[in-house]
């Protein structure tokens, strides 16, 4: 028997094929947005303790139904919020529970604002017919002034941006010698300035 | 002097097109593997406010996610267009977040389970109302570690 050639196998179509595939994998593609604002609800347990704030901690925030925004009883706009809160939170003008004086803040040390950042509290309140978008732009804004402040102090003490090493420690790629590195320096700047931000229950009118 | 002559033949040689299915092959194996399959189809609007502040969201077995906003067009004759709450591809009332946060624990890993997150993806159209029924109802179930999902920009777009 005559030995015959194998006829080669013509691949022209090949990309042909690939291509198919291509435009179907990027049409089903979507890609996901996996990014957003963490937040921590307060427990429902009732307190056991009245807590008494002085007016000058606090910082009432209000949202109405039209999505105006009060601060204070002041009518205010949406970017000056942010310089207010950093205003309010800086300010230093007082004492903690210790009894320590905030040696870090740069604040105006006005005696109607806060004492130190461990007392100083944002409330955040809303109405039922506020809009989402909104309480998201109030929402980042305030982070926005935490960060701010958070972010100096890192550096000045570690030459390095707070939400940067926040971001280093939550990526899972990280070595773990490096993330307890990062975890010290993270508490330390949170405990300077903690997020104290209280949400009440929205009103209804 | 002929040898040389040779060489002018004048046509352009056509270009080779034998690597361009290994470039198609590339970019394939590109989109094959950035591509998540969604788990869920939504079934409201879902145009998702904008923030700068934002986090990366946690690992995804360890994410709950919960949906609002006005009933997708196409289900709008059906279910109306007051903004609903879609748990796991239907439509569910308030009272059904908790029972369904403490499905989604149980079926958990247990080292996961004090790990999760909530992932609220809120339609910006939505009311706060709604809103707050289910951080209420997260609250109840002691689910309190949650994202609010949100584009990257710039939050000021959100008044427009």
């Amino acid at each position: 028997m005559a030995r015959r050639a194998i006829p080669e196998v013509n691949a022209g179509s090949m990309a042909d094929i690939a291509f198919l595939l291509l435009i179907f994998f990027l049409v089903t593609t979507t890609i996901e947005t996996d990014s957003g604002l963490d937040r921590k609800l307060p427990p429902m347990e009732p307190q056991d303790e009245e807590v008494t704030i002085r007016e000058r901690n606090l910082l009432q925030v209000l949202i109405n139904k039209d999505n105006q925004l009060m601060v204070n009883e002041e009518l205010v706009e949406l970017e000056d919020l942010r310089q207010r809160a950093v205003d309010f939170l800086d300010n230093g003008g007082g004492t903690n529970d210790q009894g320590e004086t905030c040696d870090y803040c740069q604040g105006a040390r006005d005696e109607t604002s806060s004492v130190h950042p461990d007392k100083a509290i944002i409330s955040l309140v809303n109405d039922r017919e506020t809009k989402y978008s909104t309480y998201i732009a109030v929402q980042n804004e305030l982070v926005a002034a935490y960060n701010v402040l958070r972010n100096r102090e890192a550096q000045r003490l570690y030459k390095t941006d707070f939400t940067e090493m926040q971001s280093v420690y939550n990526d899972p790629k990280t070595d773990d010698d490096v993330k307890d590195r990062l975890k010290e320096r993270i508490e330390t700047i949170q405990k300077m300035y903690p997020q104290l931000l209280s949400e009440a229950e929205p009103r209804k009118n | 002097m002929a040898k040389f002559k040779k060489k002018k033949s004048g046509e352009l040689p056509a270009v080779s097109t034998a690597s361009l299915p290994d470039i198609v092959f590339m970019l394939l194996f590109f989109f094959m593997t950035v591509t998540v399959m969604k788990d869920d189809d939504i079934m409201v609007e879902n145009e998702l406010p904008t923030a700068n502040q934002v986090q990366k969201l946690d690992k995804k077995d360890r994410v709950v996610y919960i949906y609002a906003g006005k009933p997708h067009p196409r289900y709008q004759s059906k279910y109306g267009t007051q903004a609903r709450i879609q748990l796991n591809d239907k439509f569910e009332s308030v009272d059904a977040v908790a029972s369904y946060i403490l499905a989604e624990r149980a079926s958990m890993r247990q080292e996961l389970q004090p790990l999760m997150t909530t992932a609220l993806k809120v339609d910006k159209e939505t009311n706060m109302g709604l809103v707050s029924d289910i951080k209420q109802e997260l609250r109840k179930v002691n689910a309190l570690k949650v994202n609010y999902t949100t584009k990257e920009g710039d939050a000021m777009n959100n008044l427009k």
